[in-house]
């Protein structure tokens, strides 16, 4: 990354990196909250200074590898723990496993497993382990195998697997406790695009189900349709965080919005447009029936737009804005590394 | 995806109960998983050639009789067994079969990138431990005290049969096989708590596993303090039939049982505190490992 993104980053940063603890008025009980959160591996540096109140709904953790991802749930999940600060999943911290898992999944990226199980074994030993009777383990099992699709293939040993198998095994296990919380990393890797899309469905009533749901995905147009808040990580900073167009509406200052209007008269509309303050760049699409517009105040400018077409001189086709999306957003702040 | 599964409604989960019968249920499910793999699993082959060992060699010498003095006279039968017991069984086999399935219970979890799963389980890390512990003393228990009485068997039967007959149903054979037998569970206890935790703290357990066997094996040139820092020193101190430990070694009286066998049961009690103070710490970093 160049220093000038850099600063960029370290700008939002201030913005948005308000400490958690001045954002206690939502629920204890029914929220993640990482405290001023530090995690060094030795001398490396996994997460910096994370303040995050995370609410119920699908919140997806976005970055390029090595961005912290992992160790944000590892840290939600107590497989790691923080060098500095506090993190507490509705309520629990994460040092109590007999409590954090009664109430918590976790679909983790190790693609491994005790040897010599049986896919139905494998589930109804864990649930046993954490104390579930035998018969509720086996129900449990039974639903949670159908849920993603696996009764027929229970009784074949994990080896026998395919990738896609393992990870819809594994994102079984996660929920057969039926927890109140989900994490997963990376879920829908090794999915064929039939069963990424069931996954996703799923996620999806799981959500509606109250489920507070933790994604972390490279696959940015998947999280943009399933999200409800992004985390925004780069080098172990949340670099920005909430809503996909929140997110985005704040960075009008630096990155103003990019618009298109396919419209009959595009240069008219660009005379037209740059009388006012609210545009800062236009350009011709390359087939000359479109206007890419960049304005900082999007919302004035759809209003002077209704007044130039209200005038009756150019036609408009459609008007779409062309970076309001999680991939504009990723780019801006993250950039293609 | 199933849409008719049925809904599943989140925190249902949890309901209380009381601690000790929830720990057990956890303990006895950490037992099921662990013992099948103790005894099934591909590295239980190196168990069973080492617990084979003793028994392929009796039974060889059982086909043919060695010339030697000692094997002809069945009154030297009791100091031969206790001469292969200490050496082969106890030192040998229970020494690095212990070493192999204590250390593996973590050690070959990490390895395997699969001990998450038990720390993703709604369970106290020190009842893991505990469950751990309990499977690889029963997978231990079970062969080396197969292995143990089968030895006494091939060492006494094969030659003198009636003899060996009235020593076991008369005499003091039985008294002894039962002995044996029981030093056989304690050295299990022993230094299977040693080596769950040296599983534990050591990224390559080896180095310990052998500082602790040179240290057993000079047990008998150490001076009578340090020699008590030591399992073989209290297992000594049981075994029915004593054994003269050479002309440079330091004399020292045996350590009554009373104090032996509880003394044991407490250091390893405090081993397993330290494991558990240990694991609760404790991150999964495989790639660290």
């Amino acid at each position: 990354m160049d220093i000038g993104a850099q600063t960029s980053l370290n700008r939002q940063l201030k913005r948005r990196a308000t400490p958690a603890s001045k954002r206690m008025n939502t629920d204890l009980e029914s929220t993640i909250i990482f405290d001023n959160v530090s995690k060094f591996y030795g001398e490396i540096l996994g997460v910096n200074r994370v303040n995050l109140v995370i609410p119920p709904g699908i919140t997806s953790l976005v970055g390029p590898n090595g961005a912290g991802k992992t160790t944000l749930m590892n840290l939600m999940t107590g497989l790691l723990r923080p060098t500095r600060g506090g993190v507490t999943v509705v309520g629990i911290p994460t040092d109590q496993p007999e409590e954090l898992f009664r109430r918590v999944g976790y679909c983790s990226q190790f693609d491994s497993f005790p040897r010599g199980l049986t896919g139905r074994e494998f589930i109804s030993s864990f649930l046993s382990v954490s104390g579930i009777p035998k018969k509720q383990a086996e129900d449990w099992t039974e639903m949670a195998l159908e849920r993603v699709d696996l009764l027929p293939a229970g009784d074949r040993k994990i080896g026998a697997y395919s990738k896609g198998m393992r990870q819809r095994v594994r994102l079984a296990q996660a929920i057969a406790h039926q927890p109140s919380v989900l994490i997963l990393d990376e879920p829908l890797n090794g999915l064929d695009p039939m069963v990424r899309a069931e996954t996703i469905a799923l996620f999806r009533q799981l959500a509606a189900e109250g489920m507070h749901l933790i994604i972390s995905s490279h696959i940015l147009h998947e999280v943009d349709m399933m999200s409800d808040r992004v985390v925004l990580l780069n080098n172990g900073y949340v670099v920005a965080e909430g809503g996909i167009h929140g997110v985005r509406d704040e960075m009008d200052v630096e990155h103003p919005m990019q618009i298109l209007i396919r419209c009959d008269h595009p240069s008219l509309l660009a005379a037209r447009m740059f009388r006012t303050d609210e545009v800062v760049e236009a350009r011709m699409h390359d087939d000359r029936h479109g206007l890419f517009v960049k304005t900082r105040n999007p919302d004035r400018f759809y209003l002077l737009l209704n007044e130039v077409v209200a005038q009756g001189e150019i036609n408009v086709e459609s008007v779409a804005p062309v970076d309001d999306d999680l991939s504009a957003v990723y780019e801006y702040l993250i950039g293609t590394q | 995806m199933s849409s008719t599964a049925e809904t599943i409604q989140p925190g249902t989960a949890t309901r209380r109960e009381s601690s000790w019968s929830l720990w057990l249920r956890q303990i006895l499910a950490i037992m099921r998983l662990e013992v099948k793999k103790n005894f099934l699993g591909k590295r239980a082959v190196l168990i069973y050639l080492l617990a084979l060992m003793p028994i392929g060699l009796l039974a060889l010498i059982a086909i043919v009789k060695p010339a030697d003095r000692d094997w002809i006279d069945f009154v030297q039968y009791p100091k031969l067994f206790s001469v292969i017991y200490n050496t082969l069984i106890l030192r040998t086999v229970i020494f690095f079969g212990c070493a192999w399935i204590f250390m593996n219970l973590f050690r070959g979890e990490i390895v395997d990138r699969s001990l998450h799963y038990y720390f993703l389980s709604a369970l106290r890390r020190d009842v893991l431990i505990t469950g751990k512990y309990f499977s690889g003393l029963v997978t231990a228990v079970v062969l080396f005290t197969t292995v143990t009485v089968l030895s006494m068997f091939l060492t006494f039967f094969p030659h003198f049969f009636s003899a060996s007959t009235r020593f076991f149903l008369d005499g003091a054979g039985l008294g002894q096989l039962f002995t044996y037998a029981g030093i056989t569970i304690l050295a299990c206890i022993g230094y299977g708590a040693f080596f769950l935790v040296v599983g534990l703290f050591f990224r390559n357990p080896i180095i310990p596993a052998l500082s602790l066997y040179g240290w057993e094996w000079i047990n008998f040139l150490l001076p009578p303090l340090l020699k008590k820092v030591s399992v073989i020193h209290y297992l000594n101190s049981l075994v029915p039939v004593p054994l003269s430990e050479g002309p440079i070694a330091v004399a020292v009286e045996p350590t009554p049982a009373w104090i032996s066998v509880p003394g044991l049961l407490i250091v390893t009690a405090l081993v397993l505190l330290a494991a558990s103070r240990r694991i609760r710490r404790m991150e999964i970093r495989y790639g660290g490992d």
